[in-house]
């Protein structure tokens, strides 16, 4: 028997030390992440396909849905209870709030069930596990591109022109993708000890879904309450999506400040957790 | 390549058993509520209290570039808890593990297949997965699916392959990792044997080509045939690390010794066991002379297995093996024949008759394992050791001892005069 040569040349191979570790070490560890770069690929391009796959209307879900809380929405709120949407048409000032509602709580719902869903890879192959919410939250991010499209398609059907703030819309996503990232990252990391997570989710959805407002403007709450409910990041997001895309009166800049420290924060909680009891999925799952 | 491949000192894994490590959120919130203060001193205090169980310890091991090492022992001896540490997977709770190279693992069959998914998606998701590079991935990826045979189901989502399409173009994939230490556990139990077949023919072909591989199996066969060092775990220690031939030989001596305890003391049980029903003994007996495992080749021989519980529709499986730690049959009473009986007045008994005992002499074990409600229940390797003696065949004697192969076929022959 012979050696046979490498196939290809390679670098000397690095020598990694696997010891016990505290505290944090793993997902704010830049090159790990780059390391598996490809893996990360591979995930997030499989919950994108899966995600539609096999179903009649494909990626039309990404608006029908939004769509269809619009209209039952306008009916209820709009034209029974009267409420009021800031002078805006009741139908665009909901679906402009709806867009990134959707969003956020399909990644709230699937991201908490990513790890325990991907069980098998977890307990058998190494890599770092926040491409599993981080995947989810991709895929996500093309049904957000869609169903963005569609509203400004909406929005140019209704005869308004979006105004000079729609350059704000990418920072608006950014708080909103933060936002999403650090609480699904939250919750799939507790939903590895505690199965408890799957049914408080659609619970917290529910509550999020009420206290932002989507279905009334937040014009509606007095001063400082009103101010003060931006630390839900979603209020800021909401009202910044009406404001950039429909040209609201005034600018909610002090809503999208406080959202946006908000978020910082909930990203930066969120992702430490994760960090914190990253090394014991594998066990517990 | 020359130099250490993996370096352990000291390592060892630990995982406190009981209530306060996998407990339910109530009872974490109720405590934290309860005492707001005292809880992580409490829960420190109730974590040393509760069981520690040491899946591995005092682990210290060089393995160089290039070697080929087997993993053996019981269910439970630390082989899987070792490999996943070198594999990243779980943390070491003290000592430490020096890995100089790419690691790659050898998983079982469809590990990270997704069903919506294509074959052509899957190749490079499970590439991905299995640590291949991308560009690695697209340069063979003809290859790949040439070895797997499926270029016509390409853009066919994987859930309308049949399982043999599955497992050919998983396999083609996992073979085509070049990693340069390579970890295998026990996927050979799996798949066909055309499959287990190419996965020997590709460890052999990684360990010729220089690579390290670490492999864990219950097959000594292939370990034997495939590894150039053992080393044997028990209760997650060392107990031998040489020359494989002599890890193996300590390591049957080890189940041969554990087979005369009473087998309900044995902790080495299959782990997938569910444990509604335990075995308690099992013993093979020479129907004419009544001594139990010791039988004669050729004659009338009952396999009992005693079980703790009678369930409704047990099945039992036994497996005898030979001295090399091959498998030589497969008894399976699910694959039934209209000669089977169950009866209420045997007990917690299961008997296996065999009309003719074909085995050549030698010392062979039975692996047990029992079903009820289809789940495993229990599991034992080596639950019992026999030597047969020389016997006859249809009349005809048997070759002595040391002969080729395990077994003697009925026969007869026809010879020009």
């Amino acid at each position: 028997m012979f050696k046979q040569p490498m196939t290809e040349p390679r670098q000397a191979p690095e020598t990694i030390r696997l010891q016990a570790t505290r505290g944090f070490s793993r997902v704010l560890a830049p090159r790990e992440l780059w390391r598996y770069r490809d893996l990360a690929y591979q995930i997030a391009a499989r919950d994108i396909t899966v995600r539609y796959r096999q179903t009649a209307l494909g990626a039309a879900w990404a608006i029908l849905q939004p769509i269809g809380f619009m209209v039952v929405f306008s009916l209820l709120f709009g034209r029974l209870a009267g409420i009021s949407s800031d002078g805006l048409p009741y139908a665009l000032f909901s679906l402009a709030g709806l867009v990134p509602w959707t969003f956020f709580s399909t990644t709230l719902t699937l991201g908490a069930d990513s790890l325990v869903m991907n069980q098998e890879l977890v307990s058998k192959i190494y890599f770092p596990r926040i491409f599993l919410p981080v995947g989810v939250i991709a895929a996500g991010m093309v049904d957000l591109a869609i169903a963005t499209t569609i509203l400004f398609v909406v929005v140019l059907v209704y005869g308004i022109v979006p105004p000079l703030a729609v350059l704000t819309l990418p920072l608006l996503i950014l708080i909103l993708l933060a936002t999403a990232l650090g609480v699904t990252a939250f919750l799939a990391a507790v939903n590895v000890r505690y199965r408890d997570v799957r049914y408080v989710v659609p619970f917290t959805v529910q509550m999020w879904l009420f206290i932002t407002p989507i279905a009334y403007p937040s014009s509606l709450l007095d001063e400082p309450l009103r101010t003060l409910s931006a630390v839900n990041p979603l209020v800021g997001v909401v009202e910044g999506f009406r404001w950039a895309v429909l040209g609201s009166v005034d600018a909610p800049l002090g809503l999208i400040a406080i959202s946006g420290l908000s978020a910082v924060v909930i990203v930066i909680a969120g992702l430490a957790y994760f960090d914190r009891v990253e090394r014991s999925f594998a066990d517990l799952i | 390549m020359a130099g250490v491949a993996i370096e352990t000192d000291g390592l060892g894994k630990s995982y406190v058993l009981g209530l306060h490590q996998m407990g339910n959120l109530r009872e974490t919130v109720t405590e934290a509520a309860r005492h707001p203060l005292r809880t992580f001193a409490r829960r420190r205090r109730l974590a040393k209290e509760a069981d520690v169980l040491w899946a591995l310890r005092d682990i210290s091991i060089s393995v160089e570039h290039g070697d080929v090492l087997g993993l053996i022992g019981h269910n439970g001896a630390g082989k899987s808890t070792l490999l996943k540490i070198i594999s990243r997977i779980t943390e070491p709770s003290e000592g430490w593990a020096d890995v100089t190279g790419r690691v790659g693992s050898l998983l079982e069959v469809g590990t990270g297949f997704h069903p919506e998914l294509t074959g052509r998606e899957n190749v490079f998701l499970n590439g991905a997965i299995l640590g291949m590079r991308r560009g690695e991935i697209r340069r063979r990826f003809d290859e790949i699916v040439e070895f797997a045979e499926v270029e016509r189901f390409l853009d066919t989502p994987v859930k309308r392959y049949s399982s043999g399409m599955s497992v050919r173009l998983a396999f083609a994939v996992a073979a085509h990792l070049e990693p340069e230490i390579l970890l295998v556990d026990e996927v050979l139990a799996v798949g066909d044997a055309t499959f287990q077949r190419k996965s020997l023919d590709k460890m052999a072909q990684v360990a010729r080509e220089g690579r390290t591989v670490v492999f864990v199996s219950h097959n000594l066969g292939i370990i034997r045939a495939l590894c150039t060092r053992g080393i044997l775990l028990d209760r997650g220690q060392i107990v031998a690390d040489a020359p494989v031939e002599d890890a193996i030989d300590r390591y049957l001596e080890m189940l041969e010794r554990a087979a005369s305890e009473d087998l309900l003391d044995r902790a080495d049980r299959d782990p997938t066991g569910k444990g509604a029903t335990r075995i308690r003994h099992v013993a093979i007996r020479d129907a004419s002379s009544g001594q139990p495992d010791v039988v004669v080749g050729g004659r009338q021989a009952t396999v009992t297995v005693e079980v703790t519980e009678v369930l409704p529709e047990m099945q039992c499986r036994l497996l005898i093996v030979n001295s090399l730690g091959q498998p030589v049959t497969r008894l399976d009473s699910e694959v039934s024949s209209a000669g089977d009986r169950r009866d209420s007045g045997v007990g917690p008994t299961i008997e296996c008759q065999i009309d003719s005992l074909p085995l050549l002499p030698g010392r062979y074990r039975i692996d047990v394992r029992v079903k009820a409600r289809e789940r495993v229940q229990d599991g034992l390797l080596g639950a019992a050791y026999f030597d047969v003696q020389p016997g006859v065949v249809e009349g005809r004697p048997m070759p002595a001892h040391g002969s080729d192969g395990d077994v003697m076929l009925p026969h007869t022959w026809r010879l020009p005069a």
